[in-house]
């Protein structure tokens, strides 16, 4: 029945002789492939780590060319926070789009579609986050700032603004909301719909006074997650956001965020180890950190506030 | 019908002897098509985006746009060979660095590992951490990453390849693992209750049971590597190629660029020919991915099996 | 085959390093006549998950050829206990147990002890149907091969399998067809067909017939009495006449809240043939609960 090994240690039990072998089997390709399996795994550490490492070398010699008061600086050609100002722009403008209209669409889906509607209509907003964004970029230069902006509503924008590549990434992130908050609003117990819709409250004040509450931390989470999402995006800053390092809030102009300063230098003829091309890697490390941040932090909204249904 | 609307059905029903809905008040109905609007918005921005695309890219839908490769000299007749090669094959490279590892990994972390373990809830919260970092900054990693195998050059597509499986992992792993959670308990007892080893009831069981689930998340992965632009600069991708790598590992080590980096470098230039070019390539890209997400989602809604 | 262990007797004289109120019972539970030839038995079993306690001191033998059965209203751990019978209980995390289960005299709790070995002879049967979502055929060639057991043919070895589980019958023309497609009753009997085919020493059911119809419930029982001739079977049901209809012998746990956490924690209160349990009790909350009084 069971191949025969050696039983492994003394006999077990009440001192009778083993008439059954139960003794642990060596099974050398289990042992290999849960081997294989756990390496795979560590790959995912590895790749935090990788990250670390790569970015802090070329950071360590860039702040041993520039002070870090010149990298935290409003201006000058090493300074930091132009294109945080960038970044926080635009990702200022996607999220008043994002977010109201994210969270419409996740109500709709959760509280007001059937099983059958949400089936196709959830994967269609999801289909948006699908769209490459090099493609919303190119929207956004060619549709967004010509036809939209100057034409019809007649703003007076530059070939590159921080307003058109805003909008852009909002439509970009408004999928990640409105799906994850979908799930928040979904995950409400039937039950306190129910009791709310029980006392004669109708379906939007059912919507907005106790699930919506009830889903406040997972809908938290999703608008952090979101924004996380728009810091770290590239394509369509560097082709809509322009390429002018400024230190204002002039959203008709253009003004270049870290992931475009990232691209244009590595874009460049920028020599390895060069100060602007470490100075690169400095700002995708803050980059980097700021993301990590966010996303902590989403996690610590969902775990503090997640409600015990 | 969703549990919610069959309570406010009963909810409206009862109100029904007084005349009139307390859904049906002016505020409600604004509320409604407020909610309406929200959801069609995306919708509505996506079909401006293909139409407006479209019909800038209407005079190019020839067959040089596949048949020749980038020209500046010849606008009216410039073309994406390069950019389409290269990005089947980075999908190709990435499908076969990301998925096998992407997979195994997500097998280990639901089938074999003791999550009270503290390394194995590092790994849970660095996988999450790793699905929000920036595309850019994997460009950096993969340039380290391929330094270190020995490929010194830049732009080669061995670099952008890996570039984009290290992106891709934390996606696939995560709707992996998904996926094999989805398989009910039943079926793993019951092989184990036949004296199946953990691995004999993972691959014969489990898995099998959680292809569809796993094929939808790959797909979906891979469709977003296919758009990706960002990481791709960074390795040095996207600079100008007129060539197509080599079919085998000879390939791996040729200059490459993708469909995405080639609309990249045309959306800046001012040549109206140009632009209609990259009209024309965003449709063609457009149409790959969109084609990947409804295969994705056609999986998901036919495979999904109510245990 | 084996002698029976000379441990298993009655309560405990000796400490057990846990303090819980039920433990102030120096003797809680009633050993009536134990079988002959114990194929299994349970020495002061207790589990825990994490810090729970859900099962105290339960000391068992299950006979040779016999059919037992573990009865007692829900959360009185009477499931608990059958899974660690075949160290199911392993797959959960937590899950601890302390005493000793002895199986042809070797501790299957001892170190050193495969609990993939022991599920290859001690099977197990579940709740709810559960078959692979495979053809009828591969869900029972699926434990020999997994197995690795020789067999000179696998149609003749699914074909005695599914014959022993009365099943053959009904399925014979459709080997290759899905197990889903089966109705209940044949997705259980397969699922004991399943179990069978690895030619086991133990069979473990745990509520067998619970998601059945009372046809499909007959049926099943007529099997286990067959089965009886060639397995030792360990049921688990929460049906008292079934108990009744097809066991040898029969165990009653209950459940006892601890004063502080409230947590139930299950425990035997009497084992003795099923007719003199049934007909008999010695214990006042068997005879209540077969009354109907409790449960």
């Amino acid at each position: 029945m069971s191949e025969a090994t050696t039983p492994a240690g003394p006999s077990h039990g009440t001192g009778l002789r083993a008439a059954i072998d139960l003794s642990h089997k060596v099974r050398p390709g289990e042992a290999a492939i849960k081997a294989v399996l756990l390496t795979s795994a560590i790959v995912s550490v590895a790749i935090t780590v990788g990250i670390i490492v790569t970015l802090i070398q070329p950071i360590i010699d860039f702040f041993g060319e520039v002070p870090v008061g010149d990298f935290f600086a409003t201006e000058g050609t090493y300074a930091v926070l132009p294109l945080v100002m960038g970044t926080l722009l635009v990702t200022v403008i996607a999220l008043l789009l994002a977010v109201p209209l994210g969270l419409g669409a996740a109500m709709y889906l959760s509280e007001y579609a059937s099983a059958r509607a949400r089936r196709w209509l959830k994967p269609t907003v999801e289909l948006l986050a699908g769209v490459p964004s090099v493609v919303y970029g190119f929207f956004a230069l060619q549709f967004v700032t010509p036809t939209l902006l100057q034409d019809i509503i007649g703003l007076e924008v530059n070939f590159t603004n921080s307003l058109a590549a805003g909008l852009v990434l909002g439509v970009m992130v408004l999928p990640t909301i409105a799906s994850l908050a979908e799930d928040a609003l979904s995950a409400v117990p039937m039950s306190m719909r129910q009791g709310s819709l029980a006392m004669g409250a109708n379906r939007m004040q059912t919507t907005l006074r106790v699930v919506f509450p009830a889903a406040l931390s997972g809908i938290a989470a999703a608008v952090v997650l979101g924004m996380s999402r728009a810091v770290g995006e590239t394509m369509i800053v560097a082709l809509a956001a322009g390429a002018q390092k400024k230190f204002d809030a002039d959203v008709l102009t253009g003004h270049q965020a870290m992931t475009g300063y990232i691209a244009q230098t590595f874009g460049g003829e920028n020599p390895v180890g060069s100060t602007p091309y470490n100075m690169a890697f400095a700002v995708a490390g803050t980059l980097f950190v700021m993301t990590l941040i966010l996303n902590i932090l989403s996690m610590i909204v969902v775990r503090r506030f997640r409600q015990a249904y | 019908m969703s549990a919610a609307s069959a309570v406010a059905a009963q909810v409206v029903t009862s109100t029904l002897a007084s005349g009139r809905s307390k859904d049906r008040d002016l505020r409600s109905i604004l509320f409604l098509g407020a909610l309406w609007l929200s959801l069609f918005f995306g919708v509505i921005v996506l079909v401006a985006l293909i139409v407006d695309t479209a019909i800038k890219g209407s005079g190019r839908f020839d067959k040089e746009l596949v048949t020749n490769y980038a020209s500046i000299i010849f606008p009216e007749t410039t073309g994406f060979k390069a950019g389409i090669f290269g990005s089947i094959w980075l999908m190709v490279c990435t499908a076969i660095l990301a998925i096998p590892l992407g997979v195994m990994a997500a097998t280990y972390l639901e089938e074999f590992a003791d999550t009270n373990r503290w390394w194995n809830r590092v790994i849970e919260i660095n996988l999450q951490n790793l699905a929000a970092v920036p595309s850019i900054v994997y460009g950096l990693l993969a340039v380290a990453v391929v330094a270190i195998v020995g490929f010194d050059e830049k732009g080669v597509l061995i670099g952008g390849a890996v570039a984009l499986a290290l992106l891709i992992l934390p996606v696939i792993i995560i709707t992996t693992r998904e996926a094999i959670r989805a398989v009910p308990q039943d079926i793993r007892q019951a092989s184990y209750g036949l004296g199946a080893t953990t691995w004999q009831t993972t691959w014969r069981q489990v898995l099998p049971s959680a292809v569809p689930g796993i094929a939808t998340g790959t797909i979906l992965g891979l469709s977003r590597a296919i758009g990706e632009a960002a990481p791709l600069i960074i390795v040095g991708l996207g600079v100008s190629v007129l060539s197509v790598p080599e079919p085998g590992i000879a390939g791996l080590s040729d200059s490459a660029t993708s469909l995405p980096n080639q609309i990249y470098n045309l959306a800046n230039q001012s040549r109206p020919e140009l632009a209609t070019a990259a009209s024309a390539a965003i449709i063609l890209l457009l149409v790959m991915i969109l084609g990947m997400n409804a295969i994705a989602i056609l999986i998901r809604n036919k495979f999904t099996r109510s245990w | 085959m084996s002698t029976q262990p000379a441990t298993a007797t009655t309560s405990p004289d000796e400490p057990l390093g846990i303090s819980l109120s039920i433990d102030e019972e120096a003797k809680h539970s009633v050993i009536g006549e134990v079988p002959a030839e114990a194929v299994m038995d349970t020495y002061h079993l207790n589990v825990f998950y994490g810090d729970f306690h859900a099962v105290h001191d339960v000391n068992l033998q299950f006979g040779k050829n016999e059919i037992t059965a573990m009865i007692g209203p829900s959360g009185c751990g009477k499931s608990t206990v059958l899974r660690c019978l075949n160290r199911m209980n392993d797959l959960i995390p937590g899950a601890r147990v302390e005493g000793a289960i002895n199986y042809h005299g070797q501790n299957i709790y001892a170190k050193g002890i495969d609990p993939i070995a022991v599920r290859q002879h001690i099977g197990m049967v579940f709740q709810k149907p559960n078959p692979f979502p495979k053809s009828i055929y591969d869900n029972i060639a699926y434990g020999p091969r997994v197995i690795g057991m020789k067999v000179d043919s696998m149609d003749d070895l699914v074909e005695g399998a599914l014959r022993d589980a009365a099943l053959w019958d009904e399925v014979k023309d459709k080997l290759k067809q899905s197990a889903f497609g089966l109705s209940g009753g044949q997705q259980q009997r397969l699922c004991i067909a399943r179990t069978i085919a690895t030619k086991p020493d133990v069979i473990l059911m745990d509520e067998p017939c619970s998601a059945l119809d009372p046809i499909a419930t007959s049926k099943v029982e007529d099997l286990m009495m067959q089965l009886r001739k060639d397995y030792t079977i360990i049921v688990v049901t929460h049906n008292m006449q079934q108990a009744a209809r097809v066991s040898d012998r029969t165990a009653f746990f209950t459940a006892k809240p601890d004063e502080t956490t409230g947590n139930r924690t299950g425990l035997l209160v009497e084992f003795d043939l099923t007719k003199r349990l049934f007909s008999n009790p010695e214990d006042k909350r068997t005879e209540d609960y077969i009354s109907g009084r409790f449960g």
